[in-house]
């Protein structure tokens, strides 16, 4: 029972990071990101690239893949989305550009870093062992500690910064944060690269442990969606708490079910359907997003 | 206009049952078939993405419905011994009445929201066709027959297709004439007082309700008969390909599914049918670029959104103005 909490906790740290990058550039650009998916495993191959190739020490891995993210984020937003979102009639047209730039990242991973599941050395050694009620290597926890800091530092950055209460605002009310002087361009791509970020930055993170290879990129943008329907779409306490809740369930499912064979997402998803039907914008969202 | 129309729809047809036998014919090239068929395959499929849209909502999960239609057909041939052509219209029905069960509960929501929740669906799709008993799990089920003959009152209206000495022909006749039908219904949906409702939908679905329009019968209806299309897709997939697997349709082709309709204009009937065909042939002849393939197909999309991001047949547009 303990491990299967803690499990749930480990897992729903980084999907809530995942889905919190996710939710961000929903709530500023109504766009829905298909390419976050391709985001992450980016950043995992990042940080593969500085530690495993480079020797370079995790901690400078990480930072990269978060510079590097952000980096490609702000481009794309600024040369593809933002003049998209600009000539279109209809705002689902940024749907298929998302989706071409992530055929248009797995390409470009495939062509930089190959097809090969690639993984770091463990970064600290050793498992926790209490009393074998849990029993968790100490990586894991380490990951887990730095995700649950990471989401608390954005937070505090949305929270407490002059950046985060523009992207507030922007997430409220565009035209209304624009008349009260907010720079709606600047701060769009400021949240689109800091929403790439949180994705680079878990690809870092989970690299450690469970490697990372091209093919990750779909399920796991799919994994997000999940958690921000749960959640609510565009609302960062629901992305968090359908991270943690998506964590869970995984956790209680792979282990209740497991005598039944392979059906722990059906099941998931069959009762995502029952939930929506009931509650159609989730737990935290505003109706009609 | 009504003559051109009928021009247009003539010239349409010689070309596609006889100009372009012929071509393949004169040139050899019967690989076309093969290429082709899939077109006016996944155009069918994708036309029911299209009336979706049409609604107003983003549907991301016609891939599911064209599995399930796959698998309806798959397990009536082998198991029970249907013939292929009761089994097509079957498909579709069992789709369309999967949809309004589906539809009921999902159909509510809007936006980004149905676009999820459909891609989800997606995967529930593959996940249940490796769950369930019926479907034999990540086997799938091969070797179906071909679809056999069908006679009235001893006419054979259609041959035994294993008896045919050229199948591929055969297959390509069948997908046109299913496509031709296809898209001939839905533009009689679309100009008729349906479609009218229809679009009454898309623009504002609180107002066309409050003028008194039956707005979840409608949005349950247009998902059906969308469904209804992906599942005769999905049946007719299968006779040709002689089997299925979980993975046949998954979330990739209800992505591409929901490109086509992107591509070719989300406001022409005959949108999707040109979608499909430049993405398709576009990604078969970007084969012969080997490894940089897919970054030239997407580079190509994403070029392509940046400067029509209102699809391909918007440069026939003239009425609105370009922005």
């Amino acid at each position: 029972m303990e491990q299967i909490i803690v499990n749930g906790l480990y897992l729903g740290a980084q999907y809530a990071l995942i889905a919190l990058g996710l939710t961000l550039i929903f709530s500023l650009m109504n766009v829905l990101n298909f390419a976050h998916g391709q985001m992450y495993v980016l950043g995992g191959f990042v940080t593969y690239t500085f530690v495993a190739q480079f020797g370079l020490p995790f901690i400078v891995g990480l930072f990269a893949s978060a510079i590097v993210l952000a980096v490609v984020g702000a481009v794309i937003e600024k040369f593809l989305f933002a003049p998209v979102i600009r000539k279109s009639k209809r705002e689902e047209s940024t749907m298929l550009l998302a989706a071409g730039i992530a055929f248009f990242l797995d390409a470009m991973i495939l062509l930089l870093f190959g097809e090969k599941q690639r993984g770091v050395p463990k970064i600290v050694n050793g498992v926790l062992n209490w009393d074998f009620r849990i029993i968790m290597p100490y990586d894991r926890i380490l990951i887990g500690v730095l995700a649950i800091a990471m989401i608390v530092g954005f937070i505090l950055f949305m929270q407490y910064t002059k950046a985060g209460r523009a992207m507030r605002a922007l997430a409220q009310d565009r035209v209304a944060a624009e008349l009260m002087g907010v720079d709606v361009a600047r701060y769009s791509m400021l949240g689109f690269a800091l929403g790439a970020m949180l994705a680079g930055l878990v690809g870092g993170l989970l690299v450690t442990i469970t490697g990372i290879n091209l093919g990750m990129g779909g399920p796991t943008s799919i994994k997000a969606f999940m958690m921000i329907m749960i959640g609510g779409a565009g609302v960062i306490s629901g992305a968090i708490a359908g991270g943690f809740i998506l964590g869970m369930m995984e956790s209680i499912g792979l282990t209740v079910l497991a005598a039944y064979g392979d059906i722990t997402y059906l099941v998931i998803f069959a009762s995502l359907m029952v939930f929506l039907a009931f509650r159609p914008q989730g737990l935290m969202g505003k109706p009609w997003g | 206009m009504n003559t051109k129309k009928a021009i247009g729809v003539g010239a349409f047809l010689i070309a596609v049952f006889v100009i372009v036998p012929w071509l393949i014919a004169v040139s050899g090239r019967w690989d076309f078939y093969y290429t082709l068929t899939s077109v006016a395959l996944l155009s069918i499929a994708s036309a029911g993405v299209w009336l979706t849209f049409y609604i107003g909502r983003i549907n991301i999960g016609q891939g599911a419905y064209a599995l399930a239609g796959g698998y309806v057909s798959a397990i009536l041939m082998t198991k029970v011994g249907f013939s292929f052509w009761a089994t097509l219209p079957l498909a579709g029905l069992f789709c369309a009445g999967l949809s309004v069960l589906i539809g009921l509960p999902i159909l509510r929501l809007r936006g980004v929201y149905f676009a999820m929740v459909t891609l989800v669906l997606t995967e529930v799709g593959r996940l249940s066709a490796l769950a369930l008993p019926v479907t034999n799990g990540a086997k799938g089920i091969t070797s179906i027959p071909l679809p056999g003959e069908v006679s009235v009152f001893g006419l054979t209206m259609i041959p035994d297709f294993a008896t045919l000495e050229n199948p591929k022909l055969a297959f390509y006749l069948v997908a046109v004439l299913l496509m031709v039908i296809c898209f001939a219904a839905l533009y009689r949906i679309v100009n008729s007082r349906l479609g009218h409702l229809c679009r009454s939908l898309q623009q504002n679905e609180e107002l066309s309700a409050s003028i008194g329009v039956n707005t979840a019968y409608l949005r349950i209806l247009a998902y059906s008969i969308s469904s209804f299309f992906g599942g005769i897709a999905g049946a007719m997939f299968v006779a040709i390909s002689q089997s299925i697997y979980p993975s046949s349709f998954q979330v990739a082709d209800s992505v591409n599914f929901m490109l086509n309709c992107f591509l070719g204009g989300l406001g022409y009937v005959f949108g999707p049918m040109l979608g499909t065909l430049l993405l398709y042939f576009g990604w078969d002849l970007l084969f012969t670029t080997g490894r940089f393939q897919l970054l030239i197909y997407s580079s190509l999309l994403i070029t392509l959104m940046l400067f029509l991001p209102n699809g391909i047949l918007s440069l026939f547009d003239r009425k609105g103005g370009r922005k």
